[in-house]
């Protein structure tokens, strides 16, 4: 752990970025990290494309993201839409293909993930984490 | 209609349903294209060619078991939103079938049934917002009521025909708004395709 400097110098919560395009995915967890001041004890993975690596969901991807963060502290999952949303609701439902503790977060994807990675680098929990991501929507621009 | 369908049954059902899918892709995805992202008919004809392949590779002992394996690759393959709506269709029948080595026509109607309203949960659509719960339902409701596999596939065709006039009201073409009526729904036909497979299934 570097410099958070938080008490709780437990395990990181681990977060997933979800997009229907591999770029947008990788390119929002670059943003956020970079946002959150590098966020370097922060594990935050980019599960973007489809099966075939074109526009879509690939639940493969987000699975091995979802254990490749996991450090016991729980894993939020940020989506983007449709296909995205359905496919981490159905593996959570199935409840063994997603690691324990990995949760989908109700969230704006960009903002959210902003959010997400600040809280998490700050030692927040889980339910920190879900709550500053999902606050990030009453965040108004105009 | 034979009195039970054990798992060489269900096995036929996803090798039919996966055929029926690669002859009608082109239609699926024309239909997805005026609605939706042209993705439906590759995206089906991907997720049950994989389903087809692994149930060879790996026959289920079980209906439940084959369903839910079935279930389990859709999510897994298709790369859309109906991969995990098909998935997890299939998936939640399986578990309503059990262990059963045989199940009937009215337990395979019952358990659709759970399978349906899980989907409608997932996706929280209800009938009429032009989905493929518009087609499902009707199916499952004439498989219940005993009109056997090709009176649900009548009944979920013609509730996928019933589509056309219907307002998208989820997924992508709920964007469309007045410019989804129309047309018809790509998933609610894909939807009755299975049904058309279930008759295959039994011949």
């Amino acid at each position: 752990m570097t410099g958070a400097g938080t008490a709780g110098a437990g395990a990181p919560v681990g977060v997933v970025l979800v997009s229907h395009s591999a770029e947008v995915a990788a390119a929002v967890a670059e943003l956020a990290r970079g946002l959150a001041g590098g966020a370097a004890g922060v594990p935050v993975a980019a599960a973007g494309g489809g099966p075939d690596g074109g526009l879509g969901t690939s639940a493969e991807l987000v699975a091995r993201a979802a254990h490749d963060v996991d450090r016991g502290a729980g894993v939020a999952v940020l989506v983007d839409l449709g296909s995205a949303v359905l496919t981490v609701k159905a593996l959570l439902a199935e409840g063994d293909e997603l690691p324990e503790g990995a949760r989908l977060v109700d969230a704006p994807f960009v903002e959210g993930a902003v959010a997400a990675v600040v809280t998490a680098s700050a030692g927040g929990d889980l339910d920190a984490v879900e709550a500053a991501a999902a606050e990030a929507y009453r965040y108004r621009k105009a | 209609m034979s009195a039970v369908l054990d798992a060489g049954f269900f096995r036929r059902w996803m090798t039919a349903a996966a055929a029926a899918v690669d002859r009608e892709a082109d239609r699926l995805t024309d239909l997805d294209s005026a609605i939706g992202d042209a993705d439906h008919g590759a995206n089906m004809r991907r997720g049950f060619a994989a389903v087809a392949a692994a149930l060879e590779a790996e026959p289920q002992p079980t209906p439940g078991a084959v369903l839910v394996f079935a279930g389990r690759r859709l999510i897994s393959t298709v790369g859309g939103a109906s991969g995990p709506l098909y998935g997890t269709l299939l998936r939640r029948t399986g578990k309503a079938l059990g262990d059963a080595a045989e199940v009937t026509p009215e337990a395979l109607a019952e358990a659709l049934g759970a399978g349906v309203a899980a989907v409608a949960q997932l996706g929280g659509a209800t009938a009429g917002d032009k989905t493929m719960l518009d087609a499902l339902g009707p199916g499952v409701d004439a498989l219940g009521r005993g009109g056997g596999f090709a009176g649900a596939a009548r009944a979920a065709a013609e509730g996928a025909a019933a589509t056309v006039p219907m307002l998208a009201r989820k997924g992508r073409a709920s964007y469309l708004g007045e410019r989804s009526i129309g047309h018809q729904d790509p998933g609610a036909t894909s939807a009755a395709l299975l049904f058309e497979a279930l008759v295959e299934a039994a011949a």
